[in-house]
C-alpha cells in the first residue's frame, strides 16, 4: 500500500506546488493522475520518488517513509533519457547493476523482448525513434521489478498513433509483475484506456479536485460509448479546474 | 578505419582507399601551395632568398638529420611538450573536476585561477626564471601553464553543464557519488574534455617555442633563434616545418586515441 498523508511541497520561490493531499493506492492498482499544467501532478511523482523531499506530510510504502529513491519505485520521465554513450543493453541494465553478470544478461533480454526490442541490444540510443527509445525506458524502469512504477506523461511526446500502441503494450507489461502504476497525464484518453482510478487535480494551490472510478470493462474501446461519456465527464472537470478561482461565479455576471 | 579520423570520430566510412582518398584532399592545399612557391622560383618570378623554396628547406632539414641535430632537437623539445603537457592536464584535470563537482571548491578557486587566466603566460618568463632557473624545469613550468587553463575551463563548465535529467535517472538508480561520477558525469563530459586537450596540447607546442627562446642549447626553439642569428631562413623554416609536422602528428594521436571513447556521439555530420 502506497499511503500520501497531507502531503505538501512549497518550492523556494515561495510557489505552493501540492497542498495537503491525501491519497492512498493499493498494490497492482492503476491511477491515473489528470490535471493541466501547474496543478502539482509532476511534483507529487517526484515526492513519491524521493527526488524531492516534501516541506510536510509524508509518503510511504508499506510503512517505509518514502524519503529518498529506493529499489522498490520505477520512474518513466516524459523524455527517454537514456545515456548516450550507453549502448541499448547496458542503459537497461542500469538499475540491476548489483546483480550477477550471468542474470543481468538473462533479465535484460527478457526486458528488451517484452517491449519488442530483442534485436536492438547492441544499438546506440541515437539509433532508436522516439517510441523505441520510450521503450527502452520503460524496459529499464520494469527490469528491476520495482512495486511501484512512476510514469510522468510518458507518452505527450509520441504522435498519436504510437502513442496508443505503447498504451496498450504499457498493459501488457504490466500483466507481468502487476505493479502498482501512478500515470501522470494531461491525457483524459490515455487515463481513461489505462487507469483504474483517476484522480482529477487542480492547480493554485494543487490539489484533488475530484476522485473516480470508471466501471469501464477492459480491454477498454476508445470509442465505446460509456468510455466517450467519461471522456466528456471527465473533460468538463479538467476545464472547471482550470479555470482561476472565482471565475465560475463571475460567467452568469458576464451574461448579463 | 574510420576511427582514426580527425574531427567526425562518429563518421562513418567506406573501406580504407576512401579514407585515403579523403585524407589525400588535405594535403592538396600545402602541396599545391609547396609545388607553386617551388615553381615561381624556378622560373625566376620571385627571389627565393628570404622566403626558400620548398626543396632547400627539405634539404636543410636532410642536412640537419643526417648530422644528428635533427633528432636531438626534436627529442629535446618533444620531452618538454609532453613533461609540460603531462603537469598541465593532470593539475588541469584535477582543479576543474573539484571545482566543477564541488560548488564551495569552485567558490574558493575559481575567481583567483580566471584571475591568473588572463595573465598572459609569458609574462611569467622572469619570474620562473628566477624561480626556477634558466634549465628544464622553468620551461616545463611554462608549458604547464600554458596547458593549464583550458582544460581547467572545459572540465568545471562541463561539469556544470552536464544534465541534470540524466543525473536524475542515476538518482532514481540510487547511484553512489562514485558512480555519479564513473558512470554519468565522466562520460558526459569527455567530448569537451577531450576537445581541451586537443587545445592544450595545440598551446603546449605554441608555448615550447615561447620557452626555448628565453635560452635553450636544444631544441626547435633553439633552432629558430640560431636560424635568424646567422642569417639562415631555410633552418627557421625547418624548424617551423618541423613544429607543423609534430604538433600534427600528436593532435592526430590524441584525436584517434579518442575516437573510440566517442564513438556514441549524435553529432552533426557535414555534407559530403
Amino acid at each position: 500500500m502506497l499511503d500520501l498523508i497531507n502531503l505538501s511541497k512549497r518550492y523556494p520561490n515561495g510557489h505552493l506546488a501540492l497542498a495537503g493531499l491525501d491519497l492512498s493506492v493499493r498494490p497492482g492498482e492503476i491511477l491515473g493522475i489528470v490535471g493541466g499544467s501547474g496543478c502539482g501532478k509532476s511534483t507529487l511523482l517526484r515526492l513519491i520518488s524521493g527526488l524531492d523531499g516534501p516541506s510536510s506530510g509524508s509518503a510511504s510504502l508499506d510503512g517505509t517513509p518514502l524519503t529518498e529513491p529506493r529499489p522498490e519505485i520505477g520512474m518513466v520521465f516524459q523524455e527517454p533519457r537514456l545515456m548516450p554513450w550507453l549502448t541499448i543493453d547496458q542503459n537497461v541494465g542500469f538499475g540491476i547493476r548489483h546483480l550477477p553478470a550471468a542474470e543481468q544478461k538473462s533479465r535484460i533480454g527478457e526486458a528488451l523482448a517484452r517491449v519488442g526490442l530483442a534485436g536492438y541490444a547492441g544499438h546506440w540510443p541515437r539509433e532508436l525513434s522516439g517510441g523505441q527509445a520510450q521503450r527502452v525506458a520503460l524496459a529499464r524502469a520494469l527490469v528491476g521489478r520495482p512495486q511501484v512504477l512512476l510514469l510522468d506523461e510518458p507518452f505527450s511526446a509520441l504522435d498519436a498513433l504510437t502513442r496508443s500502441d505503447l498504451q496498450d503494450h504499457l498493459l501488457d507489461l504490466w500483466q507481468y509483475d502487476r505493479p502498482t502504476m501512478i500515470l501522470v497525464t494531461h491525457d483524459i484518453e490515455e487515463a481513461l484506456v489505462l487507469a483504474d482510478r483517476i484522480v482529477v487535480m487542480q492547480p493554485n494551490p494543487g490539489r484533488i479536485r475530484v476522485e473516480v472510478t470508471p466501471p469501464l470493462a477492459r480491454p477498454r474501446d476508445r470509442l465505446d460509448h460509456e468510455f466517450l461519456a467519461w471522456k466528456y465527464r471527465l473533460l468538463a472537470e479538467l476545464d472547471h479546474a482550470s479555470r482561476p478561482p472565482g471565475a465560475e461565479e463571475l460567467s452568469p455576471a458576464a451574461a448579463i | 578505419m574510420s576511427e582514426f579520423q580527425d574531427i567526425a570520430p562518429a563518421a562513418k566510412s567506406g573501406g580504407g582507399f576512401r579514407w585515403l582518398g579523403r585524407s589525400a584532399l588535405g594535403l592538396i592545399l600545402p602541396l599545391g601551395l609547396a609545388l607553386g612557391w617551388e615553381a615561381a622560383v624556378a622560373l625566376h618570378w620571385a627571389d627565393g632568398r628570404l622566403l626558400p623554396t620548398p626543396s632547400k628547406v627539405i634539404a636543410t632539414l636532410w642536412l640537419l638529420g643526417l648530422d644528428g641535430t635533427l633528432p636531438g632537437h626534436l627529442l629535446a623539445t618533444l620531452q618538454r611538450v609532453v613533461l609540460g603537457f603531462a603537469f598541465g592536464v593532470t593539475a588541469g584535470t584535477i582543479f576543474g573536476a573539484v571545482s566543477g563537482y564541488w560548488s564551495l571548491a569552485r567558490r574558493l578557486l575559481d575567481p583567483t585561477l580566471q584571475a591568473l587566466r588572463n595573465i598572459p603566460s609569458i609574462a611569467w618568463v622572469p619570474m620562473f626564471i628566477l624561480w626556477f632557473g634558466i634549465f628544464e624545469t622553468s620551461k616545463v613550468i611554462l608549458i604547464a601553464v600554458g596547458v593549464f587553463f583550458p582544460i581547467y575551463l572545459a572540465l568545471s563548465g562541463a561539469i556544470l553543464d552536464v544534465d541534470r535529467k540524466l543525473v536524475e535517472v542515476g538518482r532514481i538508480f540510487r547511484f553512489s557519488h562514485r558512480e555519479m561520477i564513473t558512470r554519468i558525469l565522466l562520460p558526459a563530459t569527455l567530448p569537451s574534455y577531450i576537445l581541451s586537450l586537443r587545445a592544450g596540447l595545440g598551446l603546449g607546442w605554441m608555448f615550447v617555442v615561447a620557452a626555448e627562446f628565453m635560452g635553450a642549447e636544444e631544441g626547435l626553439g633553439f633552432l629558430l633563434v640560431d636560424g635568424q642569428q646567422t642569417g639562415r631562413p631555410a633552418t627557421i623554416l625547418a624548424a617551423i616545418t618541423a613544429f607543423a609536422i609534430m604538433g600534427k602528428t600528436t593532435d592526430w594521436l590524441l584525436a584517434s586515441l579518442s575516437a573510440r571513447a566517442l564513438r556514441w556521439q549524435d553529432s552533426f555530420k557535414p555534407v559530403e
